[in-house]
């Protein structure tokens, strides 16, 4: 069972985009391509833009130059519940609503579906059934969501991108405040969706779990993309001291194979 | 028509020719009920007064029918009054829950965030400075009003967006500079002229006729459908403006475009009835309360805050204090205890 949703592979990249709020630009004159069927995670220190990036790719950010094309359509062009259905975006804070079922928040998913007149149709039913039934969380469809614990709302919120059927989904820091368990439990919800065919592109800031868990990397500092590929490829501990200005030593995940970044330690050595 | 139960979304599928929906029992229960005690409190409004006139005369009268007298009093004098406090608190109210959710925040509504203020300083003006007649003060306070709510979106925007709690702030400080302009208005105005000044403040129902109805009806089916539309997407905005914008939601425009017809609507009933403290406070919450489920509530915001002026204006003349208290004062004093009562809570 799958959500009805766009099933070719939309192609998604900014072309020389300068992206920012008041003041200095955060992202100058940026090219990225968002590569399509991976799992996409975007890395790097606080500030250099990444959240910027992934806003101006989800349409909530415009650029202040340079263009983000979607199939090579500017992104902008497109009415915004067409585009909408075309690619989704959970930002880093939503407001959790008061009184609201699982299920009646995933529903609101459903919204660049639906016209003055159809409001609510069978389709949007079965959507809603499918999201939860994705992210596991069909049994709690009728607990309110402020019930929930923070992994579980996650993966409400994860649902909710879901149901609005787009075949890219971006997640703006989607482990942020939760611990080690549920982090675990929303980047395997994540890998499962990528194996399903989603395009999917997040900004995650635990270098362990991005390593991890995607199949490409992007590396940012100061606006601009140091480095991209696969992860094997892309986190060295040169890469680490160049984005970071930290000294780590990259050793391989005794798990996974996939690189460990471990921090050199600066104290002074005590006795 | 046909209807069914979603598999676990709330409330009725319902299909109705090209329509396909959800309804939600619970706020429809609340908003018919609110309409069945919206009825009671007209009818009893309408025998009440210096001729008491039994219910059923009462119903018939509005409908032309009975006694010369008892029509004349009930057509001509009760129903255009009891119909504008309805057509005035239920504009209030709806403006009321566009702009607490637009401010995301409890106290923004229009009496707080200074459109009413706004509007009633542009009126005192007209009254002192140029002795405007009726039409002219309704015009000015309507442009007062629009005036303001400029004033706060324009100040109150940052980054491009304007919602929360800058919304708020703002207006508050705005209100505060209108206030000093009304009152530098009294103190300077001849005594005659303050009095008038000081009984249009005061928000009364008293001796509104059909005109009222007619300016304020055509205010409202031009700017509540547009209003309803909208809703939906403001309560898409209620989970942050980053979410809806990805749920295909134009926020900014949106913004602007409820807040335009939130002022409208407000200015429309500053216009009709000067100022009117509590309705747009306390309807949007009590008609979220009543539903028991998030989400911006206009059709029953409109319908509630009709009831809150409509039992208000019943009360202020049923409830013989030894003074007839224009229903602006009572509302004013309601909400005063209403809002100890909110901030209390918070706290």
């Amino acid at each position: 069972m799958t959500i009805d949703r766009i099933e070719t592979p939309l192609s998604l990249r900014a072309d020389d985009v300068t992206l920012g709020y008041t003041g200095d630009p955060v992202v100058e004159h940026l090219d990225f391509v968002v590569p399509q069927g991976e799992f996409t995670v975007i890395i790097g220190p606080n500030g250099c833009g990444k959240s910027t990036l992934l806003r101006g790719l989800g349409r909530t950010l415009d650029p202040q130059a340079g263009q983000v094309l979607l199939d090579d359509k500017p992104l902008r062009k497109y009415p915004a519940k067409e585009a909408a259905r075309r690619i989704a975006m959970l930002p880093q804070t939503p407001v959790t609503p008061q009184a609201l079922t699982v299920a009646d928040l995933v529903a609101r998913g459903r919204f660049p579906h639906q016209t003055l007149l159809r409001q609510w149709t069978v389709d949007d039913d079965r959507a809603v059934e499918q999201a939860l039934t994705e992210v596991g969380m069909l049994d709690h469809a009728q607990r309110f969501v402020d019930e929930l614990s923070g992994g579980q709302r996650q993966r409400v919120w994860i649902a909710l991108t879901l149901a609005q059927g787009t075949p890219i989904v971006l997640l703006d820091e989607p482990t942020t405040f939760l611990d080690i368990a549920h982090q675990i439990d929303v980047l395997d919800l994540c890998s499962r969706l990528h194996r399903r065919g989603y395009t999917l592109v997040a900004v995650l800031h635990d270098l362990h779990l991005a390593a991890r868990y995607a199949t490409q990397v992007v590396a940012m500092r100061r606006g601009r993309i140091v480095a991209a590929g696969h992860p094997g490829e892309v986190i060295t501990a040169e890469l680490v001291r160049e984005v970071y200005d930290l000294d780590a030593i990259v050793i391989p995940d005794p798990e996974t194979g996939r690189p460990l970044v471990i921090p050199r330690d600066r104290r002074e050595p005590s006795t | 028509m046909s209807l069914d139960t979603p598999r676990l979304a709330s409330g009725f599928r319902v299909a109705v020719g090209p329509v396909r929906t959800r309804v939600l029992v619970r706020p429809l229960a609340v908003g018919g009920f609110a309409i069945v005690v919206l009825a009671i409190v007209g009818v009893v409004t309408l025998m009440h007064g210096t001729l008491r006139i039994p219910a059923g005369e009462v119903v018939d009268a509005v409908f032309g029918n009975g006694e010369d007298r008892v029509v004349r009093t009930v057509r001509g004098r009760r129903l255009p009054r009891f119909l504008t406090g309805v057509l005035v608190g239920g504009g209030l109210g709806a403006a009321g829950a566009v702009f607490q959710s637009v401010s995301r925040n409890a106290l923004g509504s229009p009496d707080i965030i200074g459109l009413t203020a706004g509007a009633s300083a542009a009126a005192v003006t007209q009254v002192v400075v140029f002795d405007g007649d009726r039409v002219a003060v309704a015009l000015s306070a309507l442009v007062g009003g629009v005036g303001t709510a400029l004033a706060v979106y324009l100040l109150a925007r940052r980054d491009g967006t304007s919602g929360g709690e800058r919304f708020v702030l703002v207006g508050i400080g705005i209100g505060a500079m209108c206030t000093a302009v009304i009152n530098l208005m009294v103190v300077r105005a001849e005594i005659e002229t303050a009095v008038n000044a000081q009984t249009w403040l005061a928000g009364s129902l008293l001796a509104r006729d059909w005109t009222h109805v007619q300016m304020l009806a055509a205010a409202s089916v031009v700017l509540l459908p547009v209003l309803v539309v909208l809703g939906r997407r403001l309560t898409m905005m209620e989970m942050g403006d980053d979410l809806a914008a990805g749920l295909g939601v134009n926020v900014e425009r949106v913004r602007f475009a409820t807040i335009v017809l939130g002022v409208l609507l407000t200015g429309a009933a500053v216009a009709a009835t000067g100022p009117i403290a509590f309705v747009a406070l306390a309807a949007p919450q009590i008609a979220g309360r009543l539903s028991n489920r998030s989400g911006v509530r206009l059709v029953n915001s409109w319908i509630i805050g009709a009831v809150l002026l409509a039992a208000a204006d019943l009360a202020s003349e049923a409830v013989d204090l030894g003074l007839r208290m224009p229903v602006g004062t009572l509302t004013a004093l309601l909400g005063g205890v209403y809002l100890m009562w909110l901030l209390g809570r918070k706290a």
